[in-house]
This record gives C-alpha cells, sequence and structure tokens, in this order.
C-alpha cells in the first residue's frame, strides 16, 4: 500500500477518536448536569431520568457503531461478514424485550 | 489466488472468497461474537436483578455515590470525586484503542518499528488500565468506612466500653421500605432492632433529620432519635465491644506502639470524636481471653443479626455490601472482572505480539495479520467497556 492510503487511514482513525471522545464527553456533561435539571426546565424526576437513561444508551450504541464499523473495520469488509456478525444479536434483542415486556418491567426500568 | 493445490498454510493463512477474509480473522470474529454473547448475558442479568430489586422496594445504590476515590484527590486531598477516576479509566482505553489501530495502519505499510512502538504504547495503555481497576476493586471491597483511611483496624485487641459511654454518640439506623415502585415515597421504617414505624406523619419528621446513607438506609443519632419518639428494643446487654483504629504505621509488628486515632464499634460505627476516644482509651480495659471467648457468642448474634439486614461493616464483598442489595456487589464483581481478565489476556497477547515484531516474525511471514487480529480483539474489550461503563457506572 502506499503511503498516501496510509495518512488517509489515519486520519480516518483520529476523526473516530474525536467522536468518541466527544460522545463520552457529552455522557460526562450530562453525568455532572442532571441533577440541575429539575430547576432548570422544570421537569420531574421521573421525566429527568427517563430522558437521560435513554439519551445514554443511544449515545452507548453511537459510540459502539464507531468501534465495530471503524476501529474493527467492519464497515470496510463485505456487507455478507456484517450480516453473519451482526444478525445474530437479534437473540439479544429478543432477550432483553422478553425480560421487559413479559417480566411486566415496563413502569419500573427507570 | 494463484495457487490451487491443497496448501494448509494457504488454509490457515489465505483469503476465504465467501467473506474476503482470511480464516483467521474470521474466526477471531466468531469468537468476539460468542464473548459478546456471554457479556450482554451478564449485563442483562444486572439489568434483570436491579429491576426487581427496585421493583420490591429496595434502594439499588447510586453509581456516583459509590465510585468516588480518585488517586491522589482521595488520599491526599480527602476529595470524593464522582466519576472522575472511571472518565480516567475510559479515556485511556479510548487512547488504546487508537494506539492498536495505528498499530495495524503500520502492518498495512510494513513498518517494523512503526508497528512495535503503536503496540508498546497499547501495551501501556492496558497495564495502566488494570492497574486502575485494580485500585477501584480495592476501594470498593474496603469501602468507605469513615475515617478508615491512613489506619488500620487491629481487631484482636478489642476494649469492652460502658453502653453509656457511647450512648449520646451511637447512631440509629432506619431500613426504608417504599411505597409500590417509587423511591421517593417511604411508606415505612423499620428501626435496626426495633419496631416498625408507618405513621406518615412521624416519617416525615424523621426523615427531616435523618442523614441517607450509602445503603439506603437513614441513619439518626441517638439523641435525635430519642427526641424523635424513636427507641430500640434492649438488647439485654449493656456493654460495647470497640476496636481501636491505630495510625497507620509500616512497621506491622509494633501495632501497640502506634497512637489510637479512633475507635469502630461491634457494629461498624466509627468514633472518631478526640475526647470520646482519649475516653474510651483510657478507661475501657482490654479484654482478657475469658472475656473474649463469652463475647463471641454475642458477636455470633450480632454477626446473624447483620447478615438478616443485609449489612457489612463497610465495603463489599459477595454476600453483602454497603452499597445496596448484594446483587449490585455481585454483578460488578463478575462484570468488571470478566472484561478486566479480557484487559489481561488482551496485555498477555500484545506482548507476545510486540516480541514476535521485534523479533521480525512477521517481515518473515510477509504480512503484519496478527496485529490485525489481536487488533480486533482488543477493539472489542474497548466495546464492552463502552457498555459496562454506561450500564454500570451511568445509569
Amino acid at each position: 500500500m502506499a503511503t498516501a492510503d496510509g495518512a488517509a487511514a489515519r486520519k480516518s482513525i483520529f476523526r473516530t477518536f474525536w467522536i468518541l471522545l466527544g460522545l463520552t464527553a457529552f455522557e460526562f456533561v450530562i453525568a455532572f448536569t442532571k441533577a440541575f435539571y429539575g430547576e432548570w426546565f422544570g421537569l420531574s424526576d421521573a421525566t429527568i431520568k427517563a430522558i437521560v437513561v435513554s439519551t445514554f444508551i443511544v449515545l452507548t450504541i453511537f459510540k459502539a457503531f464507531y468501534i465495530v464499523a471503524e476501529f474493527m473495520h467492519l464497515r470496510h469488509e463485505v456487507k455478507r461478514l456484517g450480516f453473519v456478525i451482526l444478525v445474530p444479536f437479534i437473540f439479544i434483542v429478543w432477550l432483553i424485550i422478553g425480560l421487559i415486556w413479559e417480566g411486566g418491567s415496563w413502569g419500573s426500568l427507570v | 489466488m494463484a495457487d490451487t493445490a491443497v496448501d494448509k498454510k494457504a488454509l490457515i493463512e489465505g483469503e476465504r472468497p465467501i467473506f474476503k477474509a482470511s480464516y483467521g480473522k474470521l474466526m477471531m470474529w466468531f469468537f468476539l461474537v460468542s464473548d459478546a454473547f456471554t457479556f450482554s448475558a451478564l449485563l442483562i442479568t444486572y439489568g434483570a436483578l436491579r429491576v426487581s430489586a427496585t421493583t420490591e422496594g429496595y434502594a439499588w445504590s447510586n453509581p456516583e455515590n459509590v465510585f468516588t476515590h480518585t488517586p491522589f484527590l482521595y488520599e491526599f486531598a480527602h476529595i470524593e470525586a464522582p466519576l472522575v477516576f472511571v472518565g480516567i479509566m475510559t479515556f485511556i482505553l479510548i487512547i488504546s484503542s487508537v494506539t492498536m489501530v495505528l498499530a495495524v495502519e503500520a502492518g498495512h505499510r510494513k513498518s517494523k518499528n512503526e508497528v512495535a512502538k503503536w503496540v508498546l504504547f497499547t501495551i501501556i495503555g492496558g497495564a495502566t488500565f488494570l492497574g486502575c481497576q485494580a485500585y477501584e476493586w480495592y476501594h470498593f471491597i474496603i469501602g468507605t468506612a469513615d475515617g478508615a483511611y491512613a489506619a488500620e483496624i487491629v481487631d484482636f485487641e478489642g476494649s469492652i466500653v460502658p453502653q453509656s459511654v457511647l450512648e449520646e454518640h451511637a447512631m440509629v439506623q432506619l431500613m426504608p421500605t417504599y411505597e409500590g415502585d417509587d423511591e421517593h415515597v417511604v411508606a415505612s421504617l423499620t428501626v435496626r432492632d426495633g419496631a416498625t414505624i408507618t405513621n406518615t406523619t412521624h416519617i416525615d419528621m424523621i426523615l427531616e433529620e435523618a442523614s441517607h446513607t450509602h445503603a439506603g438506609t437513614y441513619m439518626l443519632s441517638k439523641k435525635e432519635a430519642s427526641l424523635l419518639n424513636i427507641s430500640q428494643l434492649n438488647t439485654g446487654s449493656d456493654i460495647v465491644v470497640a476496636y481501636p483504629v491505630r495510625e497507620e504505621n509500616e512497621d506491622i509488628f509494633n501495632t501497640k506502639e502506634k497512637a489510637i486515632i479512633g475507635f469502630r464499634l461491634a457494629d461498624g460505627h466509627p468514633v472518631e470524636e478526640r475526647f470520646v476516644v482519649d475516653r474510651i482509651a483510657a478507661t475501657a480495659p482490654v479484654m482478657s481471653e475469658e472475656e473474649r471467648n463469652k463475647l463471641e457468642g454475642a458477636a455470633l448474634a450480632a454477626r446473624e443479626e447483620q447478615e438478616k439486614w443485609n449489612l457489612t461493616d463497610g465495603g463489599a464483598n459477595l454476600f453483602a455490601n454497603e452499597y445496596g442489595p448484594a446483587g449490585f456487589a455481585d454483578l460488578f464483581f463478575f462484570v468488571t472482572g470478566f472484561h478486566g481478565t479480557h484487559v489481561f489476556s488482551g496485555v498477555v497477547l500484545l506482548v507476545m505480539l510486540f516480541l514476535n515484531v521485534v523479533k521480525g516474525t512477521y517481515d518473515r511471514r510477509g504480512h503484519y495479520e496478527m496485529t490485525e487480529k489481536i487488533g480486533l480483539y482488543w477493539h472489542f474489550v474497548d466495546l464492552v467497556w463502552v457498555f459496562v461503563f454506561t450500564f454500570f457506572y451511568l445509569i
């Protein structure tokens, strides 16, 4: 591979790094400021908790996407390989939904 | 691939046409999928335990109050800094992921020295992370026992203290149960060794005075408790065993020489007020062998009482912890322990990789695919941490 290729790859690595760092920093900002949301936005504790927790989960999935797609290079592999690796996680999603749904714990999640 | 003859080396190192990836990388991917299932199961178990505990009215521990110790800040300035240390650990792991992927990139260019450099940085990152985990575990296990820092408890020389000396400094612990799913409405309070209070006005008055503990219980001083009409059942004993807490000293054989800086009562409550400490030290006799034996039965009963309430005298173990329901510490140990084991294996693999790179093994082989395979594993460890961080520390 040519050196120019390497430079492009490194650029993309650092882009991913800044994204991951930014998302993590954002999580910390939320963690440190969430105590004041009630005062600032006039929301109830339960609403704040629901919003904060779902934001954390969404950010986590974003971070996971960048690690798997860029650092683990899955986005640049053949699509077929990506499917073989990701499709089995339907079972995990099913397990989570099953436990929440049939366990009747929607109301007590947050 | 031009060569069509069956070649074992080509089978292992050659590309699989369907996936356009080598056998080794495919197998690493499949291993990681199965490993991800294991981690998912552990994290889902954590979630299920947590939901069932809060549904039954137990206060789950708030991670921000648990992981507050940061090296230097804690030891020298006694600052409690929630999430700061975890933030540092996360940062270290992200950085080590970047150095790993840079090593993979350098491997594509077959640049031996660059690969060696980045792999070495990754090893340093991984080892630092493991050190951080050791620190965190240590503090999680010994707990936050007030005043226990820079001190050690010498539990083979307990003193017998008359109850009256401690009366005004003793604390009363109250166990809350909540109304339905709402953690904010306390339905009743149970006094340790005592009665359950269900009167709402009384509860409100108590909550106004009481301080909330890490374990989710409420604490009142004996004085406040008697003002609020809370009485404890008489346990039939008018003496309490107090264990001296001595100044930290490197000479472990000379414990008697060290100054007593406080006492820890049998129920785990620390006594630090200078004049009480001096009074106990001056007046309370050190137990004789006979008295110790006599008290052993009482201590056993107290221990059973403690176990009944799922309490420890500070810190955490698999049975109970001071932070919340036992499941919290159990899953903490299992999930972060399992992750730490992976980090450790990763560091071992990286060290092997580093040695082989330096020896020129991959130059001779003609490719640096091993860097990619170990890189996949290392990024997976980072990926798991992203989830552990969210579900254990943030939520």
